[in-house]
This record gives structure tokens, C-alpha cells and sequence, in this order.
């Protein structure tokens, strides 16, 4: 029953004999915690620029995360590793990992508070300005990352709050609901407004992504207030409650710092919506789930999404990167998700992936050959933006009609 | 003998309802099966979760 595999797909998650593990997962443990380093960051950055009176270091944590993780990456390369059965029973509720996560949170609003500070007490350049504005928007970002991660434990009350406070930080109080019950359910899809089509940009896949988005959030939300026989305009409800975190803390920022924490905020905001727009948009572009005969699509199998198996990236994105793992068990902790043979690998890690991305032509001219390979030449298999249909079935289509 | 009575269980990442009552028959699960007598290896029909991460509503 369930799951039919074709042989020539099949997906598993590697086995690695304990041996070859070992060391490696145990540093691994304190190497997450090394990622909260990064989200110290800006509190340096800061501590230079002032003492320096140099308002280009205002820039180092935005640079760090593209700059320095991708050619860490390259140095570091990939994670041969997969924790065992035994392993991740032995980790997968342990304590630390939770409270690794639990400190990120504070982290991150106290990085965007001292760079607000720094920012409206000391004279600084338009570039500076823009340059602080976004390293608080990788505050938000990973936000977002944290959120998600945070988000999927649906039955800890703690671990849900958190979600809230990260993702309130951009204004993405949508996102659990919107993520859990929307996108994975629809992802690969043509319905899904979170899964990126063929031929599309990032930047018409973010038009129709931010607004569907919201609007599955409020029908899921709206939908789950019904039966409970609430108003979906109270506080019960989870959009309207994060909203108020952020509505407090982006009124008291401004009522402190000025009305330049005005643009501040709106960029900030703005970078944590664009940073999940560019994960959805590479996590699964192009990849389709088949319907079946009863009319329902098929499971969304380990080849419906695309992974990245970089150890430094995957540190600091909590194993986002191992995204069959992820959608397979979604509730599965950051700490023991694996990665697969035989899935869908993109060739370099997310935040590499991320700048490609904003430029379309060489977006397409290396992910559309890989999907054309995904679909063994035949376009029908593909999540294909409409537009984009006939010239990729031109180029693409190698399957007699 | 009473009848039996049915339990549904809820998938928590996307909220699919089992319904024991109904089954699953596109799915090869007869109406009145047990949620425990379902495969192990079964998985969400919506989001693919596996079927540890099903609770019981009620
Ligand atoms: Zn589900």
C-alpha cells in the first residue's frame, strides 16, 4: 500500500556506518551553537563602526551570510554524515537544541535594537544607513528560518511562541499557519502559491507568492476559528495576535529612535519577506507532483524538492537544505533530519542560490537544464509557468508527441 | 456485541483527518479500519508525514 516507487527514483536516506559519524555529529552539537555567533554579528559590526567612526562595517553581517558562508562552504564542502537510528533517537529531544534556538530569538531582536540605536545616534552615510538596514534584515531573515524551524513543533507551546517572536520581527505572523497546513499540503503543485514554476522569475514568483500566501494563511485561519466557534477577529487569532508584537515593537521603536527607524523597519520588514520568497522560490522550482488517477496528486515524494547538503550553510540554515528529509517528517527536529541519495541536489548552498536567483537568465540556464534531466525530457512532468510553456517545451521537450 | 465505536486522528503538520468510520478506500483502507492496524509506512495522503505524527482528536 501507500507509496509507490518507481526503481529507477527511488530516494533513501543514506546510511553511514557509526564509525564515519561520530566525530563529526558530536562537534556538530556546539557548531550550531557557533551559529549564534553570527547573530552576534551586528553587535560588532556596530562596536566597529562607532569606535571607528566607519560606517562601512555596518555592512559585515549582510556580507558575512552571502559572502563569507558561501566560500565557507566551498571550503568546508559537503556533510557526509546522516545520524543513525540510534543517534537520533539519542538526540532528537534533547534539551540543548531547543535552547539553542530559544536564545537565537532575544538575539535577534537585541542585533536589530543596537543597530537601530546605532543608527539614529551617530551621523552616518545613506550608504551606512542602507548597509545597517540590511544586516537587521538578516536579523529578520533568519527570523523567518527560525520561525519555520520553531513553527513545525505544532504540540510545545513554548516552541510556538518563540515562532511568533522571531517571525514578528518581519512582520510574517502568517507564516506557521500559512506554511503547515498550506504549502505543505499543496507543495509542488500548481496550486501552491509557495512552489515556483518553470520559467518563472523570482521576481513575478514573489508577486503571486506574497499575496497567495496571505491570503491561503487567512482562509486556513479563519477556517480553524469557525470550528472552534470564534471570530476570526479576536485575538485567538494567531495572525491578528503576532501582528501585535510587531505593531508594539515597530510603534515603540519609532517613538524611541525617530522617524528614521521609519525606512529602517520598512527594510527590515521588506528583507525577511524577500528572504522567504527566495527560499520557497529554490526550494522545489519546477518539480511537480503527478495526479493520480483518483484525481489526487500523488505524495510529495523525496524528489519534489531540491536539496543542499553544504555543512556550513546547513549549520547555519538548521538543515533547511535537507528538504526531502523535511517534508517526509515534518515535524522531525532541526538536529536529525538527513540527507537522502537520489534526490534533487542543487550545486551550491541556499545562500548562494539565493543571489543567482535574482538574476533570471542565469537562474534558468542552470536550474531549467537540471529540471529537463529531473523530467527525463518530458515537459509534462514539470510545474511550467504557462507563459513560459511553449519556449520550454521547445528547448526542453525530448518525449514524441 | 456493541458497536464499535470509531476514533479520528488528525495529521498536525496539515490537519488531514483519518476518520476510522470512513477509511480510506482510494487508498486501498477499507471504511472501519483501526488507525493502529494501518501500516507503519503509511504517510499522509496530503503532506506525506509519516503516521507517528498523527494524534488522536477524538
Ligand atoms: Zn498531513
Amino acid at each position: 500500500m501507500a507509496n509507490k516507487f518507481e526503481p529507477n527514483m527511488l530516494a533513501t536516506a543514506r546510511a553511514n556506518s557509526p564509525a564515519d559519524n561520530s566525530t563529526w555529529l558530536t562537534s556538530k552539537k556546539y557548531c550550531y551553537a557557533l551559529s549564534l555567533v553570527v547573530l552576534l554579528l551586528p553587535l560588532l559590526s556596530a562596536y566597529f563602526a562607532v569606535t571607528n567612526n566607519q560606517g562601512l562595517w555596518l555592512w559585515l553581517p549582510f556580507i558575512f551570510i552571502y559572502a563569507g558562508i558561501t566560500l565557507l562552504d566551498k571550503v568546508f564542502g559537503d556533510d557526509e554524515s546522516n545520524p543513525s537510528e540510534a543517534m537520533v533517537e539519542e538526540i532528537k529531544n534533547q534539551a540543548y537544541y531547543k535552547i539553542i534556538l530559544f536564545i537565537a530569538v532575544p538575539l535577534l531582536w537585541l542585533s536589530v535594537i543596537v543597530l537601530a540605536y546605532v543608527i539614529t545616534h551617530y551621523e552616518w552615510s545613506w550608504f551606512s544607513f542602507l548597509g545597517a538596514a540590511l544586516s537587521a534584515g538578516i536579523m529578520a531573515a533568519t527570523g523567518v528560518n527560525l520561525g519555520h524551524e520553531l513553527g513545525h513543533k505544532v504540540n510545545d507551546n513554548a516552541q510556538q511562541l518563540a515562532a511568533q517572536l522571531a517571525l514578528a520581527l518581519s512582520g510574517y505572523g502568517h507564516f506557521v499557519i500559512e506554511h503547515n497546513k498550506g504549502h505543505h499540503k499543496d507543495v509542488a503543485t500548481p496550486e501552491d502559491p509557495a512552489s515556483s514554476r518553470m520559467g518563472e522569475s523570482i521576481y513575478k514568483f514573489a508577486q503571486r507568492e506574497i499575496p497567495g500566501a496571505f491570503r491561503r494563511a487567512r482562509a486556513l485561519e479563519a477556517a480553524r476559528l469557525q470550528r472552534l466557534g470564534k471570530s476570526p477577529w479576536s485575538v485567538h487569532n494567531e495572525i491578528i495576535q503576532t501582528a501585535l508584537i510587531t505593531l508594539t515593537a515597530y510603534v515603540l521603536l519609532i517613538a524611541f529612535f525617530g522617524p528614521l527607524m521609519i525606512p529602517f523597519l520598512a527594510i527590515v520588514a521588506a528583507y525577511g519577506y524577500w528572504a522567504l520568497s527566495s527560499a520557497n522560490y529554490i526550494e522545489h522550482y519546477g518539480l511537480l507532483r503527478q495526479k493520480e488517477a483518483s484525481g489526487r496528486y500523488e505524495r510529495c515524494k523525496p524528489q519534489h524538492s531540491w536539496n543542499s547538503n553544504h555543512k556550513v550553510s546547513n549549520l547555519f540554515l538548521l538543515h533547511l537544505q535537507r528538504h526531502s528529509d523535511h517534508h517526509a517528517h515534518p515535524t522531525r527536529a532541526y538536529q536529525v533530519l538527513r540527507d537522502y541519495n537520489n534526490v534533487p541536489k542543487l550545486h551550491a548552498g541556499y545562500p548562494w542560490m539565493y543571489i543567482l536567483a535574482l538574476f533570471p537568465n542565469i537562474w534558468f540556464s542552470i536550474m531549467d537544464p537540471k529540471i529537463a534531466d529531473w523530467a527525463q525530457g518530458d515537459m509534462h512532468k514539470v510545474n511550467m509557468d504557462p507563459q513560459a510553456k511553449d519556449d520550454r517545451f521547445r528547448r526542453y521537450h525530448r518525449i514524441a508527441q | 456485541m456493541p458497536e464499535p465505536s470509531y476514533h479520528q486522528y488528525c495529521c498536525i503538520t496539515c490537519g488531514l483527518i483519518y476518520d476510522e468510520a470512513l477509511g480510506f478506500p482510494d487508498e486501498g483502507i477499507p471504511a472501519g479500519t483501526r488507525f493502529a492496524d494501518i501500516p507503519d509506512d503509511w504517510t499522509c495522503p496530503d503532506c506525506s508525514a509519516s503516521k507517528s505524527d498523527f494524534e488522536l482528536v477524538n
